[in-house]
């Protein structure tokens, strides 16, 4: 029987049942905490641990699905392509503003973990975590830090500014309707965005563009601010 | 649908040549998605052709995450040691990061040097 749940036949379907289940549970209860993603996850650590299977087993069939990241992320060139001309209209704002953004969140995410004491790995997991998953993913294998560790704070990061992102900017008076939707997707990417949608499609709009132009500066930035707060600091 | 196929992958494959031969501290999925902006920008790929499986990839993203998040049992240990100060660092930087990118955008907006007559009508 242990044969059989580690194929990779299994362990697909096994992945693919735990998000289904997990999708319904959330469409049931419209409890933004029961986050898709960390419902499936905990599923399947769950099941993984009653029945004994390693994580090296688990990830041979996993990993089929994992693969599909990257050409997810090649496909966000569509809505970028579709949201291009009212990035245009207001390219220096826009764009100023997603690279405050993507620095600030960087080096004060880094600085933060480091006055807590948190170890180099951990702090170079944390530095993309603004960012949307796979994007967060690739940019953390580069920098050398844990990408799993990556995923879950990005997917904890963006239910926290999905729940509280609104409430906040009302607290700091960011009052621009254009302006909430953007840092809403740079700050909280495609949970932000979707969090956004709810409002109205024109904020979802803003969100995404937040998302893609963040997600591009952060890949691009990240080693080099990394680089830079290190011979200020030795992290 | 084979034809979405080798545009996708293929932009992958290409931005996967280009880490490989320029060293570009860049992930390949994000070369391959601005080369695939600039195709549908230079009109030399249709919307309509990779629609179908651009769709269901950018919708089901979620789904994409759970391996990778699956991983995290490897490192709960790490994160234990390191909990404080990973919540505080992230929901920390996180609040700013809100409050830092609308303030840019609204006193960017504001200027007329910088949007001339449209700034007030582009919401």
């Amino acid at each position: 029987m242990k044969s059989f749940f580690e194929s990779e036949a299994f362990i697909v379907a096994f992945v693919f049942l735990a998000y289904y289940l997990a999708t319904r549970l959330q469409k049931r209860t419209g409890f933004i905490l029961l986050n898709p993603i960390l419902v499936a996850v905990l599923i399947i650590i769950v099941f993984l641990s009653v029945f004994k299977i390693d994580y090296a087993s688990f990830h041979e069939g996993s990993k089929l699905i994992e693969f599909f990241l990257k050409p997810a992320v090649v496909a966000l060139g569509v809505p970028l392509y579709q949201q291009l001309e009212k990035i245009k209209k207001q390219a220096i704002p826009i764009l100023v503003s997603q690279l405050v953004g993507c620095v600030v969140g960087i080096v004060s995410v880094v600085l933060i973990a480091k006055a807590m004491g948190a170890s180099k790995e951990i702090i170079y997991s944390l530095a993309p975590k603004s960012v949307t998953t796979p994007i967060a993913i690739e940019v953390s294998k580069a920098i050398h830090g844990i990408p799993a560790l990556t995923a879950s704070v990005v997917i904890v990061v963006g239910i926290f500014g999905g729940i509280f992102g609104y409430t906040i900017m009302k607290w700091t008076h960011v009052k621009n309707p254009v302006a909430q939707g953007l840092s809403m997707g740079t700050a909280a990417h495609a949970v932000g965005t979707s969090r956004s949608m709810e409002i109205s499609p024109s904020f979802g709009a803003m969100s995404s563009i937040g998302l893609i132009v963040n997600g591009i500066f952060t890949a691009i930035l990240t080693p080099y601010i990394l680089q830079l707060i290190n011979i200020w600091i030795p992290l | 649908m084979i034809r979405q196929c080798v545009i996708i992958f293929g932009c992958l494959a290409i931005g996967e040549l280009i880490v490989a031969v320029t060293g570009i501290k860049l992930p390949a999925s994000i070369i391959g998605m601005l080369l695939l902006t600039l195709l549908l920008k230079l009109g030399w790929v249709k919307v309509g052709w990779v629609k179908g499986i651009s769709d269901f990839l950018v919708k089901n993203l979620s789904l994409f995450f759970v391996p990778p998040g699956v991983a995290v049992m490897l490192y709960l240990d790490v994160i234990e040691a390191n909990f404080w100060a990973i919540v505080v660092a992230s929901v920390g930087s996180t609040v700013i990061v809100l409050a830092l990118t609308g303030w840019t955008h609204q006193i960017l907006r504001k200027s007329k040097f910088l949007n001339g007559k449209r700034s007030i009508q582009d919401v």
